[in-house]
């Protein structure tokens, strides 16, 4: 197998006396989707949030592309092309697709922003991600749908080049097609080459969409499983404790 | 002068393309999706002009249009000022004071000092640049909110200016170029110069927006879009200079069938190239450079600007910097009409501010609005005054309509957004 674009070894976290992540230990690979799953509190989002650079961890290592390294603020992360598409909070309503797209590294010409090429990137991005169900990128975010958005925001990601995505729980809120619509979208992103982590709490979804799911218990990572070898009963014993084998992917 | 572009364009659209037509009905459908942005304070401007002018024979005349012009200005500006911490949801109740604090610094400086104009001019430039920065640590850094901190200011201020000018005092403007801007107008050729410079800037910003986006391969509006537009502020414009390159003193009438003869009052008042000069500058700033993007970044969402890598702390900083020093400005332009600083100057004006900015469309909540609605809604609130006044109406009235044009202005926006199907709140 490839060397991982991330891999974290060992890795913790702990809020004063609570230990959130107690040595974890993740990869996740160029071209393929992992599902990061587990039940409320276990410990996805302070994960996420390590990989981001926003917490960084306390301890355990970190190694992209095969290199050890840092990951203690967002702009670490940022330029190993570490992007995460949060679930909220993440688009300005009141600009456009072009302008949220570009927003923190508008291109300038003359000192002034330069519309007319972001607004072809922007574009060019959307179509290579085949998407259709926007009709204009000048439209402001506050018109679109939810499923739009989250198109929105993981076309920025691909905008950036980036080569690990982590979406949080990116169809928690959208409808049956629009989550249908996203998922393809993941799909088509992780074929671009890009390494996508995507953590859902709707294991219909984690199975149509992940080539390997990694199952967090209580800070722990009780199982790292390719999707093809498991079944959801599997999932369900690992996410409420019930299996505690500790998985291999070899 | 189009070239081909390399690839073909995109096959999402930007909503520039299509016929003037498309793009016309286009423009009508954001509008009624709730988009209104000037309109209804544009409509309102328009209504209340025909009102006035039906009511009073003086409405009309080149002597009360540049009345009107010179009374709205200290608002326009203030209310422009206003506009940038608007936008990111804060609010300065100390623009007024501030405006009023540095006029008499000022004019204290050249009266009891000597000191030179342009230097004392500096010295209150200095200090509302000062006084923003002073805002803006509190509320960037600090986190009080801005509600706390400018009504702090606007209370310590007040005695401040008591101190600087003495209880009951008044300080004459007695610097010729300072009392010029409300007072004086630009002899007639100058007047179509900077009217022709103001075109022909306009017309090269447009060709180049156009030549920049063909290079990039994207799509343009129709060219008689632009040149209709173009025309439009042309022909506005020259209407403009010309009316107010007539003698506005011939008004004095006749004695046996001859003319008395007077000096001529003619040209555009000094303080209009002024004041749209900011208007212009302030809005190629905010929808053409990343600085102003990133505004409306901060205003629309905190959270995804500081995601975005925006330096959301040193935005807030600047905005109340800009405010505080465009304040400056609005506190000269009013000492230079009223023709004296006294302890009270700027104490009353900032709500007035405020109200032009949200009757010309500029949202509370941050992230919606321009510098052009701010003007227009002073240009309502001034037309207000004005009319009234013609009409020998008590000022009590004046007090009334304003309060009343704002709560409309208020709610045609909510309506237009709720029934769009949006919320007020961005
Ligand atoms: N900043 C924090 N301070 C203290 N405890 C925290 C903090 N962030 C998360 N936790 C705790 O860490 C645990 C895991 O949280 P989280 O990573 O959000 O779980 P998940 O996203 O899997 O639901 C929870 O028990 C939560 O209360
Ligand atoms: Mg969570």
């Amino acid at each position: 197998m490839d060397v991982p674009v991330i891999e974290l070894s060992g890795v913790v976290k702990s809020f004063g006396p609570v230990d959130v992540l107690k040595g974890v230990n993740l990869t996740a690979y160029a071209g393929k989707v992992t599902a990061l799953v587990g039940d409320n509190g276990a410990g996805k989002s302070t994960l996420v949030k390590g990989l981001a650079g926003v917490q960084p961890f306390d301890a355990g290592e970190v190694r992209f592309a095969g290199e050890p390294v840092a990951l203690h603020t967002p702009r670490e992360a940022s330029a190993l092309g570490i992007e995460v598409v949060y679930q909220d909070l993440a688009l300005c309503e009141n600009l456009d697709i072009v302008q949220n797209m570009f927003l923190g590294r508008e291109e300038t010409a003359a000192g002034t922003l330069d519309e007319g090429v972001m607004e072809r990137q922007a574009s060019e991005t959307l179509q290579s991600l085949s998407v259709r169900t926007v009709k204009s990128v000048r439209q402001k975010v506050s018109s679109l749908s939810g499923g739009q958005r989250q198109t929105v925001a993981i076309a920025r990601s691909v905008l950036k080049k980036a080569k690990l995505v982590i979406l949080d729980e990116p169809t928690a809120a959208l409808g049956v097609a629009q989550t249908e619509q996203v998922l393809a979208l993941v799909r088509r992103l992780a074929e671009s080459g890009v390494a996508v982590i995507i953590i859902s709490h709707n294991l219909v979804d984690v199975f149509k969409v992940a080539d390997y799911i990694s199952v967090l218990y209580l800070g722990n990572m009780v199982a790292q499983l390719e999707t093809k070898d498991t079944n959801n009963n599997d999932v369900i014993g690992y996410i409420t404790g019930v299996k505690t084998y500790e998985g291999s992917r070899a | 002068m189009t070239t081909t572009p390399a690839t073909p364009p995109p096959t999402i659209g930007s909503g520039h393309e299509g016929s003037a037509r498309d793009q016309i009905s286009a423009y009508f459908r954001t509008v009624r999706q709730g988009e209104m942005g000037a309109l209804p304070a544009i409509g309102g401007f328009v209504v209340l002009a025909i009102l006035f002018s039906f009511l009073s024979s003086s409405f009309l005349t080149p002597l009360n249009l540049a009345n009107l012009l010179t009374q709205s200005a200290t608002l326009m500006t203030l209310a422009m000022a206003l506009v940038f911490v608007i936008l990111l949801g804060e609010i300065d109740l100390s623009a007024g004071v501030t405006s009023g604090v540095t006029a008499a610094i000022f004019v204290v400086l050249v009266h009891n000092f000597q000191v030179p104009w342009l230097l004392a001019l500096a010295a209150a430039f200095a200090a509302g640049l000062a006084i923003g920065t002073f805002i803006g640590f509190f509320v960037a850094r600090v986190g009080i909110p801005s509600f706390v901190v400018t009504l702090g200011l606007f209370l310590g201020f007040q005695g401040l200016q008591l101190v600087i000018i003495g209880t009951g005092g008044a300080y004459r403007i007695e610097t010729p170029e300072i009392a010029a801007i409300m007072n004086k107008n630009l002899p007639i050729p100058v007047g179509w110069v900077l009217y022709g410079v103001a075109i022909a800037l306009a017309v090269g910003i447009a060709l180049w927006d156009r030549a920049r986006r063909t290079r990039a391969g994207v799509a343009n509006r129709p060219l008689i879009l632009m040149w209709g537009r173009l025309v439009a502020i042309a022909i506005a414009g020259a209407l403009f200079v010309a009316f107010m390159s007539i003698d506005r003193a011939a008004s004095r009438g006749t004695l046996n069938g001859v003319e008395i003869p007077h000096d001529a009052i003619e040209g555009v008042p000094i303080v209009v190239p002024i004041a749209v000069g900011l208007l212009w500058i302030g809005t190629f700033v905010l929808d053409r450079t990343r600085y102003g993007r990133h505004l409306y970044a901060v205003g629309g969402n905190t959270e995804a600007a500081r995601r975005a890598g925006i330096k959301v702390a040193a935005i807030r900083m600047s905005a109340f910097i800009v405010c505080s020093t465009l304040a400056v400005v609005a506190g000269l332009f009013d000492a230079s009409r009223i023709g004296v600083v006294t302890a009270s100057s700027g104490s009353q004006i900032v709500l007035s501010g405020v109200a032009a900015a949200v009757v010309g469309g500029v949202s509370l909540f941050g992230g919606r609005g321009r510098l052009v609605h701010a003007a227009i809604g002073a240009l309502v609130i001034a037309v207000i005054a004005n009319g009234l006044g013609l009409l020998g109406l008590p000022a009590g009235i004046n007090f009334l309509v304003t309060g009343g044009v704002l709560i409309l202005a208020a709610t045609i926006d909510a309506l237009s957004r709720k029934r769009a199907g949006g919320t007020l709140i961005r």
